[in-house]
């Protein structure tokens, strides 16, 4: 199938910005989709609210437009209920990790099999440039006209910490490997997080003087390394790129199947 | 090996909001921006079907068709 053929074309053109990040990330993803030639009507994609929640909207897939933070719960529902559907969960950095900071660390605890895509663009685009969990300090927004003095989280720590048995980042520069990573991360069993950093020219670059989307783009370039090459040795403060977590660990519905047969045949 | 050619550049034009990322990251300055501030191929012959404008663009305005050129040429 041709890459048009996942997208619900009557809705274009979409309603990002010019120059947004996550146009960029629809296109990685429907790349990935695309490539692994997957049938649109077994892909269930779940998303909050916010800029990024948009996506499902766009694509041809079964779809759920949710509650803001709320996606991975209704990815859980749907995939307890239809195991053989693959579930994909692109979720901003605000709805993922802020209003929904609990439900994503409790989803890679259990491990189940979601893919969830984090596009971190570091503001509430949606909302008129708050600052985000993702932000960090010394951030301009419009809820911290004196720079932001809170830490950010770091999105592939926190998912390994909470269990996540496939963890990558890339950026919307690097597309093509962020293809690669999606790819990866929907075939994997058990729950898969990419962070895919993203631009926000509107908000984040006009206030931070990162100027347009095609200057914030070159940051993703200058400031991230791929993982163990020797610029990162160098400059550990990049941020690095890759794939930090491929590993495999009894996955959430596999075992819920095991639990209903036992309690089957206790019942008999 | 065959390499890619060129057959078109369709660029389209209703989606396109003239961000800029192709033109600037075109490695072989294929593309600019117009008076509506939207994209053209100005420079078609000097494309390398490195398909970078294709995967950027945050809305999918571009596709790169190509063929294979034939080894016994």
């Amino acid at each position: 199938m041709a890459v048009k053929d996942y997208l619900r074309e009557r809705f274009f053109p979409h309603m990002w910005c010019p120059g947004c990040g996550h146009g960029t990330i629809l296109n990685s993803l429907i790349r990935a989709v695309e490539e692994l030639d997957l049938n649109k009507n077994e892909i269930v994609m779940t998303s909050g609210i916010g800029c990024s929640a948009r996506i499902s909207g766009y694509v041809d897939f079964h779809s759920l437009h949710t509650l803001h933070g709320r996606a991975l719960t209704f990815a859980t529902g749907v995939k307890l209920s239809r195991p053989h559907l693959k579930v994909l969960v692109p979720m901003g950095d605000g709805d993922a990790l802020a209003i929904g900071g609990n439900h994503f660390i409790h989803a890679a605890r259990r491990n189940i099999d979601i893919t969830a895509i984090v596009m971190n663009n570091r503001i509430y685009g949606m909302t008129g440039g708050q600052f985000s969990p993702l932000s960090g300090p010394g951030v301009k927004a419009t809820t911290a006209p004196f720079l932001t003095i809170d830490s950010s989280f770091d999105v592939v720590e926190l998912a390994k910490a909470a269990g996540a048995t496939f963890v990558a980042r890339s950026t919307a520069y690097h597309a093509k490997e962020a293809t690669g990573y999606l790819k990866k991360a929907i075939m994997h069993k058990g729950f898969s997080v990419v962070e895919i950093l993203s631009q926000c020219p509107t908000h984040y670059g006009r206030k931070n003087k990162e100027g347009d989307a095609v200057s914030m783009l070159e940051l993703h370039k200058t400031n991230t390394a791929p993982l163990g090459s020797k610029a990162l040795k160098e400059n550990p403060s990049l941020t690095p790129r890759g794939i930090f977590v491929d590993v495999e660990r009894p996955e959430y519905c596999s075992e819920y199947d095991k639990i209903i047969d036992y309690a089957m045949k206790e019942a008999r | 090996m065959a390499k890619k050619v060129l057959r078109e550049l369709r660029l389209n034009r209703d989606w396109c909001k003239g961000c800029g990322i192709c033109v600037s990251f075109c490695p072989k300055n294929v593309l600019e921006l117009d008076s509506k501030d939207k994209v053209v191929a100005v420079r078609p012959e000097d494309c390398i079907c490195c398909m970078l404008c294709e995967l950027r663009c945050p809305d999918l305005a571009i596709e790169v068709l190509t063929d294979q050129e034939s080894d016994n040429e």
